[in-house]
This record gives C-alpha cells, structure tokens and sequence, in this order.
C-alpha cells in the first residue's frame, strides 16, 4: 500500500460545450485520513466526486494531470476496468440509502454482493463477513438484520447497512456523499462516529457534505469548494477558526447553531446587515404577553395497519404570544407535523383544541373558521409540491392575493412586484414556474404567498430542511425580516435544534408524541432538564469552539 | 425522499428538454402522423375536395377493377370507386370514435369523481360496478349493448363508448386520489378556499389534464372497435361507405379483389396508429413543459 490512497491533481470535467463544472482541482487523501469536501449545491462537489468512481455520467469530458487511487492511474479507465475496480478500490455511500438499496433483496444479500464480485470467498465465508459487518456497523441483532428488506429498516438503519456494503471488501478509499443529510440529529452523530471509526481503523474518507458543521467533528482536513474550484484547503480547525476566503467566510457564518436570535446569518442587500450583526439589539421584538394560539391538551392518533391505533400527539399544550415565536423541536416520528397539522385545522384534534385568539378554530366548522384563515399562513417544507403545478410565479401569488379578477390590472402586477420585493426576489420570477425555481427561490415564493393574506400567525413546518446551510441562511434572516416587520407569531417546526435554537422565544421539545420539556430557549438549551434534551443538544453538529 | 425525487426529476428536466431537446423535435413519425392527420381532417371536414365523386355512384360496367390511373385502389363489385368511398368513409370513422370517446370519458369522469370524492360507501359501490363491467371483455359488453337496443351507427356508438368508460373511470379515481391529498391542495385549504374553489381550479385541472393524452390514444381504438361492429354488420349498413362495412362486404371477394378490403383496412390501421403516435408525443411534450 503506497503512502497515499487518492492523489487528484488539476481535475477538470466538462458536460458538452458548456463551462466547465470542476475546473482543475487538486487534492491528496492519506490512509486512515478523512478529508472533507464542502460546498453550496451547484459547487461541483458532487461531480467530484462521482468522476473519482468514473461515475460523472456518459457526456462527461474528465481530465487531470494525475488521477491515482492507492498509486494507481484510473485516468481514462473502460468501463469494465472501472467495474472492477469499484467497491474494491473505492466504496461508495449515497445521501439516500432508501433508493441505493433495492427495495426487493435483504440487506444481507446487498452487503453480499461487492464480496462476491471482488473476493474468493466461499458462501459460507461470506455469511460470517456480512454477519462481522453488520455488527461492525452497530446493527443490532445481526442474524435478524440480513434478512430484512430495506424498506423495513429506519433511515439509520438503512445508511449505516449501505455504509456495510461500501466497507465490506476494506477499499482502501470510502467516499461518503451527505451521508448524513436526511438524517435526525442524534443518528446523523451516530453515523459520524462510525464513519470516523472506519477512518482509525486506516481507510481514507472523502467526505462530501453541504454543511460546514456536520464535517468539523470528524474530518482531519477541509476543502472549501465554490465555482467549481477549490478556493481554499487547509487544517479543519484552522479553515473553521480563521477563514481566509470570502466563501469560507459565509459559509461559517451561515451556521445557526449557538447563534443568538437575531443575529444575522446571510449576507443580504442591505449593507448594514452584515453577518453577525444582531438588529434584535437596536430594533427589539414587539413581544406582548397576548396569547394570539393556543393548543389546550391536543391528542390525535392513527391507525396503524394490523388495525390497533398509535397516538401521534398525546396531550400536548402550548401557547404562543404575540410577536414571539415558538420553536416545536423533535426527530422524525416524534408527532411535530401532525401537531403542525392540528395547527391548521387540517386534522381535527381527538381531545383538546386550538384556540386562535381566544376564538375556537378546530372546534369550530370550516366555514366558521374560512373567515379567520387568513390570519394564519402556513410555510412548507416541501415548497415545490405545495404550489399547484400548473400555475407560474404570478399565478400563485395572485391567487393568493384574492385578485384573480384582476390580475390584468396595473395595480395587481405593483403588489405582486411589491410581494416578491419583500421576500427579495426580482419581478423577473413572475412569469416562471416553481419548477424553474432553486430550492431557496421557491421556499422565497411560498413565503410571499403565506404573506399576502397579512395573517398574524405563521406555522413553519420545517420551512429550511431542504435547503443548503448558506441558502438556509437567507431563508432564516428572511423570516427574521417579515416577522419584524409584520409583528408576526412564528410556531417554527423543526428536527434541527441548532435551527430551533437560534429562531425561537420559546421551546418545546418532542418526542414520541408528547412535550417533554419546554420554557424560554436560553433557559432550555443553558440548562436543560430532561436528559432527552440534553442528548439531542450533545447531538447537534457545532464547529469547534 | 419526495425533494430527491423532485431532484432527479429536475435533472432529467434540465437534460433533456434543455440541452440534448429528443422531446422537443419532431420524429419522422410525429411528422408523418401529422399529415396523415390532416389528410384524415381534411377527408372528414370537406370529402369532396379530395374525391370529388359521390361514393355511392354505382356503374356496374366497371366493376372489379383493380387499382389503375382512373381508380387508384380500384373498384368494388357494384362499380364504385373505392378511394371515394373511403375518403368519404373517413367523416363516420372520426365522427363515431371521437363521439365515443367523448361518451366513455364523459361517463368516466362522472363516476371517477363519484368514486374519488365522495365516501366509503360511494368509492365501494363504484368500484364493485366497475369490476363486474371489466369482467366483460370490452367488445362482448357492446355487443351485449346492441343485442339490447338493436344495430345501427348510434348504438355502435354509444356501445363503443360504454365499454371504454370503466378504464377511463379507473384513471380518473386513482388520480383524484393522488391530486386530492397533494400538498397543494391542502395549502389551497389553509389559504382559505372554499371546497368549491379548490375543487374547481385545483383538483379537476389537475386530475383531467393528463386525460386529454389518454383520450387522443383511445380515439384510435373507438375507430377500430366501431369499424369491427360494422364489419359484424351491427354498425353502419353495407352501403354505407363506412371502412368497416367495406371491409365486410370486400370480405366475400377476398380472393379475387383484395383491393376492396385492403384500402379500408389500411385506413383503419393508419388512423388508429396516427391517434396513437400523436397521444405518445403530447404526451411526451406535456411531462416536459
């Protein structure tokens, strides 16, 4: 085994005529070291790293001076060559593991295959390797896991079975694409921590992630990738502690975690707010003690499919002031959506109800309630699919405008400019479709249309889970903006408490369907006093102080 | 899950409409279908303009003609020509599949709606009548409609029709389905809008945009399946030129005059494909726009 297990030395692919994606990149892996790649979406990241497995797609052009995996050269490898050499040169671990695994074989077989294409191992062998991997990767219950299919495993379950395939034939080089990025908080560490595990134990890590925090914790090395290009490389402390480069810079700044309310995270238009600075302390909230909703003992349960019923949210109370928000905070399954959807008047509550200003809401019928819905919008986390497809930017905003039968008036096309001026999007976005729209245009759209009813309460379902730290950046400051501005009441939903915790008043932590702790945030995160809490807030990716 | 989804959605978007565009240009047989569709117009609106004779003209002198310069696909055993015929054949043709499937994806639409809006009870119902009718190949079942109201070119029609509307009820249930939980329509609520409201401009656009592309496909079998209860001599009578009929009646000389069963029946194929190519390619546009 030579020194080093990937040496990339002024990398360049082009897709057809177009600017190149990556343009000369250059970098070295050692064994045993893990070596993070982090950029915004469209950086190149991703194709990197695909051209390292020669997966950049069929019109793909890759160059490179050098292109070396364990001293050899892959450069203009076939693809039969490529074949044999991947899962036993390089494996492979994919941000979804639901659709890397075929959804009709048991894992077992899955982590099976790579060892029967690249080793001599018998069948026999082969069980006892899985069943050796399996637990490797902290599955429990070996012999029961490799016959399960992957749809009955949970999101961790399933990333931790893909990253079992992708070691089983020790590749000397593992490359993880945001292995973590769909994952809950206390999973994500625990993935971190089996992925830094397999780094002691000598393999190289290249590690691809959009988060500058989820990395810091395991990768030796950080690479800042932007354009296409590596702007800068260095040691994780030294990159993360004192960035050089502008993009650095703003990508460390877009972290939320451990930032106080109010303080910026984006860079914006507006000269004066910088990133960092906190415009709480020279404009502070309106907040009034004036409970503008409130859920009084909410419970709502489901059926479950052999027919016995599961509670989704048990008993769960709240209020929320005017001015203020409220941060809902839990993992997946915890019962924070149906809560949202109770919120709504969506669901009708089982026991309890929601009171919006004093007013009944989900105690009283929709057409009681259609007069008081406009003053309680509603921000998804899935932009696209909650705007109706055939509709264009214009379209969607004029409906809710409740200006249809004007929409060629003058004056409707100066409040639809106004609407996207606000959200900061160019009367240019009008006439496109949500579909031609980045993930941040499209979460900017659906908060102008939340806007334009002027509703006082705004439920946010995980409104930036989808989106890049740095767009989910400008989305934060955006509702920092608004609520400011229109002395709004949040209720921000969340499975990122690094998020929660930089947006909210107050909090409410989840989980399985009950509120275990709740209380002011600072008082929350400084001292928490469930020890569920106190797990999650050791969970959450910080940079190193 | 649904935004990796979307993702790779937008990726396939940006690759193939954007760059590369197979969708966007015309194929060899989009552009034939084409013309063949014009012709087959053309031939419907306004026979005389592409045959100007009258296709029931008899003239027993030249009869059995094959295919020669003054009639291009020959005669039939009465004289006539059989070009005109089926030019003028063309107006019963369209007229009858497009009236059928206008009836099938009328009655579908009713009890798809009735099956995917309203409750339990209703969507059971349906859905157990919908079964028993799929039970019935769907040519016995307008059979079974003729048998009952006697052969003709309207209950050919309306029997065609009847036996296409299960599936298109199918389609349209198990789309409201999926569009009525779509996220968009629950934002629809929150706004505000009345049941109404989001029914109208949300539910149905959505539901029956996708059905234009199905009915442009099924127009071409409502053409075949209406020329085979003519040929059973159940549709349009035999002098009537009618492709069916023709190729009925051509039927007793198959031997001797392949021409007379021939051209109609190749009509009736190039229609039925032209419908087909047609739907395949707006469809393919629409998934792209």
């Amino acid at each position: 085994m030579s020194e080093v297990a990937l040496t990339v030395r002024n990398l360049r692919v082009v897709f057809g005529a177009a600017e190149p994606v990556v343009h000369g990149v250059s970098f070295d892996i050692a064994p045993g070291e893990c070596l993070a790649i982090v950029g915004e979406s469209g950086s190149g990241k991703s194709v990197t790293a695909r051209s390292l497995l020669g997966l950049a797609g069929a019109n793909a052009h890759v160059t490179a001076d050098r292109l070396e995996l364990g001293g050899r050269s892959v450069l203009g490898l076939t693809d039969r060559a490529w074949r044999a050499r991947r899962g036993k040169d390089v494996g492979l671990v994919l941000q979804d593991a639901l659709v890397s695994l075929d959804p009709l074989r048991p894992i077992g077989r899955e982590i099976a295959d790579s060892l029967r294409l690249h080793t001599t191992l018998g069948a026999a062998a082969r069980v006892r390797r899985v069943l050796e991997l399996i637990e490797a990767v902290g599955l429990p219950d070996p012999e029961l896991q490799v016959r399960k299919l992957s749809g009955q495993l949970s999101g961790g379950e399933r990333q931790r079975a893909l990253i079992a395939a992708a070691i089983a034939v020790e590749a000397p080089l593992l490359i993880a694409d945001e292995p973590t990025t769909a994952l809950d908080v206390t999973v994500q560490a625990q993935i971190l921590g089996l992925l830094e595990q397999i780094a002691l134990a000598g393999t190289a890590i290249l590690l691809i992630s959009h988060d500058l925090a989820v990395v810091s914790r395991i990768a030796h090395r950080v690479a800042v990738m932007h354009d296409g290009r590596l702007v800068e490389t260095g040691g994780t402390a030294q990159v993360l502690g004192s960035p050089r480069q502008e993009q650095t810079r703003r990508m460390v700044a877009a972290i939320p975690t451990d930032k106080p309310r109010g303080t910026r995270l984006s860079l914006t238009a507006r000269p004066a707010d910088a990133p960092g600075t906190t415009c709480a302390l020279s404009t502070p909230f309106p907040r009034e003690s004036t409970v503008v909703l409130e859920a009084i003992g909410l419970s709502k349960s489901f059926r479950r499919p052999d027919g016995s019923r599961q509670l989704a949210v048990d008993d769960v109370s709240f209020a929320l002031h005017r001015g203020s928000t409220l941060g809902i905070v839990g993992e997946s399954g915890s019962g924070k959506t149906t809560t949202a959807r109770l919120l709504l008047a969506l669901l009708a509550p089982e026991h309890g109800e929601v009171q919006v200003r004093g007013q009944p809401w989900s105690a009283a019928g929709e057409k009681t309630r259609r007069g008081l819905r406009a003053s309680v919008g509603a921000i998804y986390q899935d932009a696209l699919g909650s705007f109706d497809p055939r509709w264009n930017v214009a379209e969607i905003l004029t409906d809710a405008l409740g200006l249809r039968h004007e929409r060629r008036a003058p004056q409707t096309t100066a409040r639809l400019t106004t609407l996207l001026d606000e959200v900061g999007l160019a009367a240019s976005a009008l006439p496109r479709r949500p579909l031609e729209l980045s993930g941040g245009q499209r979460q900017r759209v659906g908060i102008a249309r939340a806007l334009a009813a002027r509703p006082e309460i705004l439920i946010c379902d995980e409104p930036v889970s989808s989106l890049d730290v740095s767009v989910q950046a400008q989305v934060l400051d955006l509702l920092d903006d608004v609520q400011r501005e229109h002395a709004l009441s949040l209720v921000f939903i969340s499975h990122d408490l690094g998020v929660v915790a930089h947006v909210s008043d107050q909090i409410a932590v989840m989980r399985a369907g009950r509120i275990v702790e709740s209380g002011p945030a600072r008082r929350v995160f400084a001292a928490p006093q469930h020890p569920y809490t106190a797990q999650l807030l050791a969970a959450v990716p910080r940079l190193p102080a | 899950m649904s935004d990796l989804e979307v993702q790779a959605e937008l990726a396939a978007h940006s690759s193939q409409s954007r760059q590369a565009g197979p969708a966007r240009r015309l194929g060899v047989a989009e552009g034939a279908a084409g013309v063949f569709a014009l012709f087959l117009l053309v031939a419907a609106v306004a026979p005389t303009l592409l045959a100007p004779g009258d296709p029931l003209h008899i003239d027993p002198l030249s009869a059995f003609q094959s295919p020669n310069f003054a009639h291009g696909f020959g005669t039939d055993e009465s004289g006539r020509d059989i070009y005109t015929r089926v030019v003028h054949g063309t107006q019963y043709s369209l007229v009858i599949g497009a009236t059928a499937t206008v009836i099938g994806l009328g009655l579908g639409i009713v009890l798809g709606t009735l099956a995917g809006m309203l409750g339990r009870v209703v969507d059971f119902t349906v859905n157990r009548f919908l079964e028993v009718l799929f039970a019935f190949p769907g040519l016995l079942l307008a059979l079974l409609f003729i048998v009952i109201f006697g052969p003709g070119v309207a209950t050919a029609t309306i029997a065609v029709g009847l036996s296409t509307a299960p599936g298109y009820a199918r389609i349209i249930r198990a789309q409201l389905r999926t569009v009525r939980s779509a996220a968009f329509v629950e934002a629809a609520t929150v706004l505000g809008r009345t049941r109404w409201q989001v029914l109208l401009r949300h539910i149905l656009p959505n539901t029956l945009a996708p059905l234009f592309v199905l009915a442009t496909l099924g127009i071409g079998q409502a053409i075949v399946w209406a020329a085979t209860l003519s040929y059973l001599g159940l549709g349009a009578e035999p002098p009537t030129a009618e492709w069916g009929a023709m190729l009925s009646a051509g039927r007793t000389y198959i031997t001797s005059a392949w021409w007379m069963s021939f051209f109609p029946g190749l009509f009736i194929v190039l229609t039925a494909v032209t419908a087909t190519v047609l739907g395949r390619s707006i469809d393919r546009r629409m998934r792209h726009a």
